[in-house]
């Protein structure tokens, strides 16, 4: 089982291409960091308006 | 040195690490002032004191035992015979203390005489940052003595056996079972993780922290400003400290050719500009899921961001830098979650949340590789172990448990056996700065009424 590309580092070493895990996986990688980041915007947004309406109920300070 | 090629490398190597270790101050000072700002004001001059003079005491030690450490005992020593291979310590006379290479030396026929001393001080940060993750979780009770020797033992001893067994390129663990942990995440962090813990359980909670139903009481930093600002320092230290785990330059062909790279500890290729990247995606990974888990607390969510980038150190060198963001924020959750559970569970005071930064998420950041970076070599010999789940499974038990956790909690019995491990409660209560606030108010009114005599 090997996540790698290549087998060992011996041999000649100009001829291993891309060094990380999966390669070929590069556009689904790219598509959950897209969606997560995005993810994140939506999450942070509607947290910010729970917060402050939660802070609105406790009144005035 | 008789040829350009040869002292061009030489003495840029010697540089490198040169600028690595400066660079690396930072960390420290960004430890002093996050420690600072964590504790109440009446404890913030001690505190600062006992995360300084670890800087000495570990540096000295470092000096006359620590170094050596490093290269006698890849082989455990004994352990690697225990798999068939050479169990003993090995010759190190560069490193021994009263040879005449840990001093100014011009040359000598192995090439020591101009990397010794800025590779020893690569290190040596490396050990502070080791003694100082563990100074943070035990501010406002410990006894400086008491800390102290701790600091020793973790900064010259324990991690630098760890490193001489799973970072170094002929250490037993990289050997038998494909340890794989490039920027330390079991090395360093785990290892100072479990310490603390082994120290905190002994140590006990700072007073008040816990109310009687056990619940816990948040404890108001004196200034947070100072807590993220010091973490924001060490985010630019460890800058240096991913640079000074690489070799900038080494002829990584094995048979005919010849093929320059920088390379991890183990001398296996990797490049500079990969783990620029996976640094600052692992650090974002970190942020944005510490922003999360925290609702925006910014020690949380600084403390998350450098909790990704442990997360992910222990393949860097190697991952997609999308893998590494979302490894990062994997083990931002985990640590996040972590910490509060040991601390409602088992009533562990953890002041800066460092068992959780450093030990839950390295040790995540261990496993996580085995899994990620499955089958890959983790040595340009092929006849070492592949990296494996179990490889890094087993290696982060041994740094977080056998050589992290199991030290630091024997250590924290035999000084309490003493009495020396806490300090009275009496002095907990009124302040470690008790005697120099009152001093200095003392002195005040002095200052006052001579300025009102004099005028």
């Amino acid at each position: 089982m090997t996540t790698a590309g290549f087998e060992n580092w011996a041999g000649n070493v100009s001829e291993i291409g891309p060094m990380y895990p999966f390669v070929g996986s590069e556009v689904l990688l790219l598509i959950i960091g897209v969606v997560t980041w995005i993810g994140w915007h939506i999450w942070q947004s509607s947290n910010e308006t729970r917060t402050y309406e939660e802070e609105k109920k406790r009144g005035k300070r | 040195m008789d040829n350009e090629i040869t002292a061009l490398t030489t003495i840029f190597t010697e540089f490198y690490y040169w600028l690595t270790v400066m660079i690396m101050f930072l960390i420290h000072i960004g430890f002093c002032t996050y420690e600072v700002g964590t504790s109440r004001h009446k404890n913030m001059m001690h505190t600062l004191m006992k995360n300084t003079m670890l800087i000495p005491l570990v540096t000295v030690t470092f000096f006359y035992f620590g170094w050596w450490i490093y290269f006698a005992y890849p082989n455990g020593p004994g352990i690697n015979a225990l798999f068939g291979g050479d169990g003993s310590i090995v010759s190190a006379p560069w490193a021994e203390p009263w040879g005449t290479l840990m001093g100014p030396t011009m040359n000598d026929p192995d090439g020591w005489a101009r990397i010794n001393g800025v590779f020893w001080a690569a290190f040596l940060l490396f050990s502070w940052t080791a003694a100082s993750i563990v100074s943070g979780s035990v501010i406002e009770r410990i006894r400086s003595s008491a800390f102290w020797i701790c600091a020793v033992l973790i900064g010259s001893v324990f991690w630098i056996i760890d490193a001489s067994w799973g970072w170094h390129a002929d250490g037993w663990m990289v050997r038998q079972l494909g340890y794989h942990d490039a920027y330390a995440s079991g090395v360093i962090h785990a290892i100072a993780g479990g310490f603390a813990l082994g120290i905190l359980i002994v140590l006990g909670p700072r007073i008040g922290k816990f109310r009687p139903d056990g619940t816990a009481r948040d404890i108001p930093p004196s200034d947070p400003w100072k807590q993220v600002i010091g973490l924001f320092l060490i985010y630019t230290g460890f800058w240096g400290f991913y640079v000074a785990c690489n070799v900038p330059i080494w002829d990584v062909q094995s048979g005919d050719g010849v093929f320059f790279s920088a390379t991890n500890i183990y001398l296996a290729p990797t490049t500079l500009s990969a783990i620029t990247v996976n640094f600052l995606m692992s650090l974002s990974g970190g942020l944005l899921m510490g922003y999360m888990c925290s609702r925006g607390d910014a020690f949380w969510t600084y403390s998350g961001g450098l909790a990704g980038i442990i997360a992910a150190s222990a393949g860097n060198d190697l991952y997609h830098p999308i893998q590494a963001l979302l490894i990062g924020a994997a083990g931002v959750w985990i640590m996040y979650k972590m910490h509060y559970w040991v601390e409602r569970t088992f009533k562990i005071d953890d002041a800066v949340g460092a068992v959780a930064v450093h030990g839950y998420a390295g040790f995540f950041g261990v496993v996580i590789a085995g899994f990620v970076l499955w089958g890959y070599p983790s040595s340009p010999d092929p006849s070492f172990a592949a990296v494996t789940p179990w490889g890094q499974f087993i290696g982060a038990l041994i740094m977080f448990g056998l050589l992290g956790f199991l030290p630091g909690w024997v250590t924290a019995l035999i000084l309490q056996g003493f009495g020396v491990l806490r300090i009275p409660k009496e002095i907990e209560i009124q302040g470690l700065d008790f005697a120099t606030i009152e001093d200095n108010e003392q002195l005040e009114k002095d200052l006052a009424k001579a300025e009102r005599a004099e005028a």
